[in-house]
Order: C-alpha cells, then sequence, then structure tokens
C-alpha cells in the first residue's frame, strides 16, 4: 500500500500548481467572467503547452497519461485555483469520446489546444440519467437528421465540435440504441449564456438538422458514454475536493484574524468544532476521491462513481455553508474569493447526478 | 387547549384576505414569484396602498396612526399577505424606527418623523453595523462629537440594507469612550443628503446589490436628532432588537417555499416518475414540512404569550433558529429539485431584465434565492450568536 503520488504525478502537480497561482489572479477571474466563452485562451494554451491536456489520455491514444490519478492529480490542482477552463467538457468527456472511437487526429488537436469540444447529452428532461435520450437521429441518404433539445451543454459556447447523442432505435430510457454524432458547432442553434461559478454553456435545438457524422457504431454508444462520465465525474469530484482546500484554508485564516469580543473568533469553541467537522469532511472526501480514481478502470467502477459523488455532494454543500456562515457578512460578497469558489463548488452537485441520485444508484448497484 | 381562531379573529381574517384580494397589484405578486427583486416604486406603491387602508403600521399603536392589533392579528395579517404573495413590509421606519421614537423620541419627533414614515416621505435604513463591529456591535468606532448646536459624525457602517434607496439612517454613534462600550453609545437620525455622506453598494455572492457602505466624513447633524438621551443609545437599540417580533419565525416564507417546492417537485421528473415520487426526496421533503408544522405552532404559541401581555426573550431566538435553518433547507431542496437548471447564471432573476428564462420558468430565481439566503442565518444576531442567548438566559448556563 503507498499513498504517495509518483514522481511524475508529483511534477504534474507542482507545476500545474504553480502554473495556475501565476496565472488565476482575479484579473484572469474577472476576463473569463466577461468572455462570451467562460475562460480565457491565454490560460488554455498554456495549459495545453504544460501538456495538462495530455495526461488527461493514455500513450496509445496520444497522451501521456490517463490512469484515475492523473485525472485527480489534475483536477484537484484546477479546483484549489478556482479555475474555469473547460478541461472536463474538452477533455475528458469530448476527447474521452474522441479516443474511444478512434478520432486521433481530432484528439491531437484536442491535446495541442486548437480545439475546444462539447458533448451535449443532457435534455430538459433527462435529469441525471445517461441512458434517457429522447433526441432522435434518422438516416436520410448517406446523411443523418438529428430532432431533440439538449440542455445545458457546457462549453458549447466556445466548442469547434459538439458531439450529439441521439436515440437511432430502441424507447426513451434504453441503454440501446444511443448513438454520437460529430456536429461542427457552427451548423447549431444555440443559446448560449454564463454559469453559476464560472464558465458557459448553451441549449441547443435541433430541428431536422441535416449535419454531422456518425461517432462509433450505431446504437452501440452507451457503454462510451458511461465510461466518459464517469471519468468526468472523478474529475469533478477531484475538483471539488481542491475547492474545498482553498475554502477551508480561507476560513482558517479568516477565524485567526477576524476579532469579535476583543478575540479571534476562532478562540470560539463553537466554531473551532465546527471547523474540525469541516476538516474530518474534507479527508472523507480525499478518500473517496482515491478510491475512485483507483478503481476508475475496475469491475467495482460504477459503485466507486456514486458513493464519491454522493459524499462529495454532502461534505460540499456543508463545507460551502459552514465557511460562509463562519466568515459573517463578508462570505456574502462578491469581491471576497469565497464567493467565486463556494459558487464553484456549490454546482458541483449540479453534474453528472447530484447526491440523490447516486444515493439510489448506490443502492440499486449494491443490491444487485 | 383550543388550536383554533375565535370568530372574531377568523372574521378579521377573511376581511385580510377580501382586502388582499381586492387590493393587492397582480403585477406584485407576479413580480414576486418570479423572484425578481422589488425596486423602490414596488415598495412605496404597496406602502401607500396599506397606508390608505390604516393598515401600514401592524405594530404601532392608534394614537401613533398604528392599528393598535394585538399580536395574534399581527400574525393572522402577516400570515394572510405572504399567503396572498404581497412584498414584505419595508422594516426600518416602521418595525424598527417607530417603536424606538414612540418610546424613547421627544414630542417633536414623534410628531415631526413619524406621519413622515406611514405617508411614505422618508426611506429609513438602518446603521448599525460596521466592518469591525458585527457580532461584537458594541465595539462600534463611528464617532459624533458635538459641537454647538450640532454632532459632528465621522467613520463608517456597512451592510446596510437597500440604503441605496435611503434619505434617512438611524445610527449606533459612540459619543464617549469612558465606562463600558455599551456606555457610550448615542442612537442619531442622519439626513443622507447631507455633505460628507457617501454611499456605495455592495454586491452580494448571487449578483444583487441590496446591501452598501455608508461613509461619514464631517457629517454635521443637528442635536434634535438625537433620540432620547446621549449615551443611552445601546438600551434603545436592545429595545429594538428585542422589541417583540412576530415575524421573526417567518413561517408565512417557509410555507410559500414549500408551496413552490412541491409545485417544482410535482413537475420534475426523475427517472420516468415525478421527482416528488423518489422517496429519498419525499423523505426530506417530509422532514422539512414535518417540522414546519411544528415551528407554526411553537410560533403562535409564542404570539398567544405575547398578545396576553408577555414580552417574548429568548423564545424569539429560538423562533429565529428554526425558522431561518428551514427555509435555508427548503432553498437547498429546490435547488436540487431543479437538477441541471441550477447550473445557469439567471441574470434576470436578479437584475429584472425581460429575458425568458432558461430551462422551466421556475428555475429562474432558485439558485441566487439559495445563494442570498445564506443571509438568514447570518443577519439580525447570527444564528450562534442566538444561541448564547438561549443558553444563558433559557438554560442558565
Ligand atoms: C444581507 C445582509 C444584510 C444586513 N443588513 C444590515 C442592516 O441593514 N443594518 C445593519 O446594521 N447591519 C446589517 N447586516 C449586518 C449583520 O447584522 C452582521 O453581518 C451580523 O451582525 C454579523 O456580523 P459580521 O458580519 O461582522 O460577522 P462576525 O461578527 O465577524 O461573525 C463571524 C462569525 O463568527 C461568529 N461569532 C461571532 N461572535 C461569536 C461568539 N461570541 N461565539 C460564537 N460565534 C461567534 C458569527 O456567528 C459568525 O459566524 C446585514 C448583513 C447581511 C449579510
Amino acid at each position: 500500500m503507498n499513498f504517495d503520488l509518483s514522481d511524475e504525478s508529483r511534477m504534474l502537480q507542482d507545476g500545474l500548481r504553480r502554473l495556475l497561482s501565476d496565472r488565476y489572479d482575479r484579473a484572469t477571474r474577472d476576463a473569463a467572467r466577461d468572455a462570451p466563452t467562460g475562460f480565457v485562451p491565454e490560460v488554455w494554451a498554456a495549459l495545453a503547452e504544460m501538456g495538462v491536456i495530455g495526461a488527461l489520455f493514455p500513450e496509445d491514444a496520444g497522451g501521456f497519461g490517463g490512469t484515475g490519478f492523473d485525472i485527480a492529480v489534475v483536477f484537484e490542482e484546477l479546483g484549489r485555483a478556482g479555475a474555469v477552463d473547460p478541461l472536463i467538457d474538452t477533455g475528458v468527456l469530448g476527447g474521452g469520446l474522441l479516443a474511444a472511437f478512434g478520432q486521433g487526429d481530432m484528439l491531437e488537436g484536442v491535446i495541442e489546444g486548437s480545439v475546444q469540444l462539447a458533448f451535449a447529452h443532457g435534455e430538459p428532461g433527462s435529469r441525471y440519467d445517461l441512458s434517457r435520450v429522447e433526441t432522435t437521429a434518422r438516416r436520410d441518404g448517406d446523411g443523418w437528421v438529428l430532432s431533440g433539445r439538449k440542455a445545458v451543454v457546457v462549453n458549447a459556447p466556445a466548442a469547434d465540435h459538439v458531439i450529439v447523442s441521439a436515440r437511432t432505435s430502441g424507447e426513451v430510457a434504453d441503454r440501446d440504441g444511443i448513438s454520437l454524432f460529430l456536429v461542427p458547432a457552427g451548423a447549431l442553434d444555440i443559446r448560449a449564456y454564463p454559469l453559476v461559478g464560472g464558465g458557459a454553456a448553451a441549449e441547443i435545438a435541433l430541428d431536422d438538422l441535416r449535419a454531422g457524422e456518425l461517432l462509433g457504431p450505431e446504437g452501440g454508444a452507451f457503454d462510451a458514454i458511461a465510461t466518459a462520465s464517469a471519468r468526468a465525474t472523478l474529475a469533478i469530484c477531484a475538483e471539488a475536493l481542491g475547492l474545498m482546500e482553498t475554502i477551508r484554508g480561507l476560513t482558517t485564516d479568516y477565524l485567526r484574524t477576524r476579532k469579535q469580543f476583543g478575540q479571534p473568533i476562532g478562540k470560539f469553541q463553537v466554531l473551532q468544532h465546527r471547523m474540525a467537522d469541516v476538516l474530518i469532511e474534507i479527508e472523507q472526501a480525499r478518500s473517496a476521491v482515491i478510491n475512485l480514481a483507483g478503481n476508475i478502470d475496475g469491475d467495482d467502477r460504477d459503485r466507486h462513481v456514486s458513493a464519491a459523488k454522493n459524499l462529495i455532494g454532502n461534505a460540499a454543500r456543508l463545507v460551502v455553508e459552514e465557511s460562509i456562515q463562519m466568515h459573517g457578512g463578508i462570505g456574502m460578497t462578491e469581491e471576497y474569493d469565497l464567493a467565486h469558489l463556494a459558487k464553484r463548488l456549490t454546482m458541483v452537485d449540479h453534474r453528472f447526478g447530484d447526491t440523490l441520485h447516486h444515493l439510489d444508484r448506490f443502492i440499486a448497484l449494491s443490491a444487485a | 387547549m383550543n388550536l383554533d381562531y375565535t370568530d372574531e379573529q377568523k372574521a378579521f381574517r377573511d376581511e385580510v384576505r377580501a382586502f388582499l384580494d381586492e387590493k393587492l397589484p397582480a403585477r406584485l405578486v407576479e413580480k414576486g414569484r418570479a423572484g425578481r427583486a422589488f425596486d423602490k416604486a414596488d415598495h412605496e406603491e404597496w406602502h401607500a396602498i396599506l397606508n390608505e387602508r390604516g393598515w401600514l403600521a401592524g405594530n404601532w399603536p392608534v394614537e401613533f396612526g398604528g392599528t393598535g392589533w394585538d399580536a395574534i392579528q399581527r400574525h393572522i395579517f402577516e400570515d394572510e399577505m405572504t399567503r396572498a404573495g404581497a412584498p414584505r413590509i419595508v422594516p426600518f421606519g416602521l418595525a424598527m424606527l417607530g417603536p424606538v421614537l414612540q418610546k424613547f423620541g421627544s414630542k417633536e419627533q414623534q410628531d415631526y418623523w413619524l406621519p413622515r414614515i406611514l405617508a411614505g416621505d422618508d426611506w429609513w435604513c438602518q446603521g448599525y453595523s460596521e466592518p469591525g463591529a458585527g457580532s461584537d456591535l458594541a465595539s462600534l468606532r463611528t464617532e459624533a462629537v458635538r459641537e454647538g448646536d450640532h454632532y459632528v459624525v465621522n467613520g463608517q457602517k456597512t451592510w446596510t440594507t437597500l440604503g441605496q434607496y435611503a434619505n434617512m439612517i438611524f445610527c449606533l454613534v459612540r459619543t464617549s469612550r469612558e465606562g463600558k462600550p455599551q456606555e457610550g453609545i448615542s442612537f442619531l437620525l442622519i439626513d443622507m443628503d447631507t455633505p460628507g455622506v457617501e454611499v456605495r453598494p455592495i454586491v452580494l455572492l448571487d449578483g444583487s446589490a441590496e446591501v452598501n457602505e455608508v461613509w461619514f466624513s464631517d457629517v454635521r447633524v443637528p442635536v434634535e436628532n438625537l433620540v432620547g438621551e446621549e449615551n443611552k443609545g445601546w438600551t434603545y437599540a436592545k429595545y429594538l432588537l428585542t422589541h417583540e417580533r412576530t415575524n421573526i419565525a417567518g413561517v408565512g416564507f417557509a410555507n410559500a417555499g414549500l408551496a413552490n417546492l412541491k409545485r417544482i417537485a410535482r413537475a420534475e421528473q426523475d427517472g420516468g416518475r415525478p421527482l416528488i415520487r423518489n422517496p429519498h426526496f419525499a423523505a426530506r421533503l417530509a422532514r422539512v414540512e414535518i417540522d414546519l408544522m411544528a415551528m407554526a405552532t411553537t410560533n403562535l404559541r409564542v404570539v398567544s404569550a405575547a398578545a396576553a401581555g408577555q414580552a417574548p426573550g429568548a423564545e424569539s431566538s429560538m423562533l429565529k433558529i428554526k425558522g431561518t435553518v428551514l427555509r435555508q433547507e427548503i432553498n437547498a431542496l429546490t435547488r436540487t429539485a431543479i437538477g441541471p437548471y441550477a447550473m445557469p447564471f439567471q441574470s434576470e432573476a436578479v437584475e429584472g431584465t425581460n429575458e425568458e428564462a432558461i430551462g422551466p420558468d421556475y428555475a429562474g430565481p432558485v439558485t441566487a434565492q439559495y445563494l442570498n439566503n445564506r443571509k438568514l442565518s447570518i443577519y439580525g444576531g447570527s444564528n450562534e450568536v442566538q444561541r448564547a442567548i438561549i443558553a444563558k438566559s433559557l438554560l442558565e448556563l
């Protein structure tokens, strides 16, 4: 048993931490917020140059990493910095699906940092259910016609290509019969908007759209979608962990320095105890991320996905609410760093399934 | 024991309902339901309608132009107001300053300021908190130095709710550094148009701008604007804080929030059935509702005791904690209920623009409300401070 990172992982971690602490100042975050894409291209270029995108993929896909621990290291650092760059969307989801279906050329562009992707899977009524796809695709000559609605497609405003899921056969919640289509973003009708906690997304209306090519086997995309989502869940859990660590640091600093009644508020035992509980839950979150990272390619993957996402959803809420509360009024202000971090951490529960979804899923998988 | 209202109270309730049916502008109800913030004109419009009926000052005695209602009547009125979706009555002049002036103000102050509050001539804000004085309010440093027939005020207040609309601010200021910190505080009324007053907005994490910093540099305030005696302001402020606040539990807000949550949970689909049928979601919802049913009665018990003349003390701390935690849980569950549509930043919910909502209509304001209502357990005496009060005065620890 060894819980130390490998030397390569440690170098990646150090380098990325340095890059982000140099790059992620207030001005960058404001620029990202004001950009229609929700991020700053220079930061993206720097991430690509450092090899951060390549670290998400194994060598046979043109990367130099791709293990669960590689993903965990990268995203914990992004979280620590409160970074908003669409590495989950272009990298883990989009890149992961390209890799699954042998799209080496475009994946090379992703790893170099020249291609942006989005994965349009969720729909207005699908909530967090991966197999619930109502959007349809039907053959038309040698092309396809797509119809339906895609909801909260993160990074769609920046994407060069959008990978759209659609049903080519089966019933609305069947796993079989789901296909993927690679659609040039220019062909899409999107309504773009910013996200709480940073980044941008869009609603996509597919009204008999004749565009895009089939990606992977017709009707047989579910397993690849589940794998990409599992890895994306690992990524967002690790990001949440990094966010929690930074928030914990901010809050303990504040408890040490803020004085009321002639003493630092951190001297009040009631706050000490609550901060101790926060620390315990963050350590639990770290262990859940480690469990998931170690099992991401294993047989028990899905139970670990749900265990981690459930635990982290609960921990995130505790960390957000306690840290705001213990800051008092300052914790409510947009200007203070906590606001961004707390909002980003709060939104973690709304992607790839919330605590409730994963509780149900964990129970179902454990009973099987 | 009898849980029903008396016939008289029921008749009063029907009268309030009929009034609200007839007079509450639908536009305001819609705005509130859509989660958009009321602006100054909205509040003024509604205050004027209530004032015309003589129902604006629910907690003032008749002699000052109030309703003279007892605690039960006030409760019924507030309950019906929230049920109907009316904007809340802005508390600063009516619920906070008014009672202080009635008890401690001079005859001239009462005659001048109270009718202006009713008529909406002044918009008051509350200047207590400072950057260095939050929970430890008595450590406040904004200073007022007597020079002839004026006080000269220097310092800074913060978190001043709706200060951007206000022309008047009631402040706690330091007039002496002798003795205990509480003994050198005075209660001063300051015209915000006086040279040297500056208001700067603070944006909150949901994007709203409801609080402000207020700066005073060499602001000259006539001595007539001192309420009561110099260095007695702490007593007046405490009177205001412990002045029976029947609405502190926010039962009406919680009920409205719960009804909205249920509506959403019925509309949202989860795995092919309505979310409200998901047993784990339903369990959390039920826990809130069970708690709320009991809290409504706890609230009524306190209200009844107040109507019988007992001034509630630490009971209001209890109601404040339970009420705010419940409302926050309802906000959190509502956020859970809307699923991925919690993520879009819906600026129309915050800024009142007319863009179409992203996702279902009901999703628009939910995340902003969750974030904004973290304030409930911070302001008005944080929940930690309230627990300390309970421990001290109810438990005698
Ligand atoms: C949205 C909003 C609106 C407001 N509106 C107004 C207004 O209109 N007018 C006005 O005057 N003020 C207003 N306030 C200020 C509010 O009353 C203060 O925020 C509150 O009193 C807490 O003070 P603080 O923010 O300085 O936090 P602090 O007092 O610094 O508290 C920080 C944390 O320490 C805890 N703490 C402090 N002392 C103790 C203790 N002894 N034991 C245990 N824990 C402790 C607190 O509970 C809190 O969790 C508003 C605040 C907000 C957020």
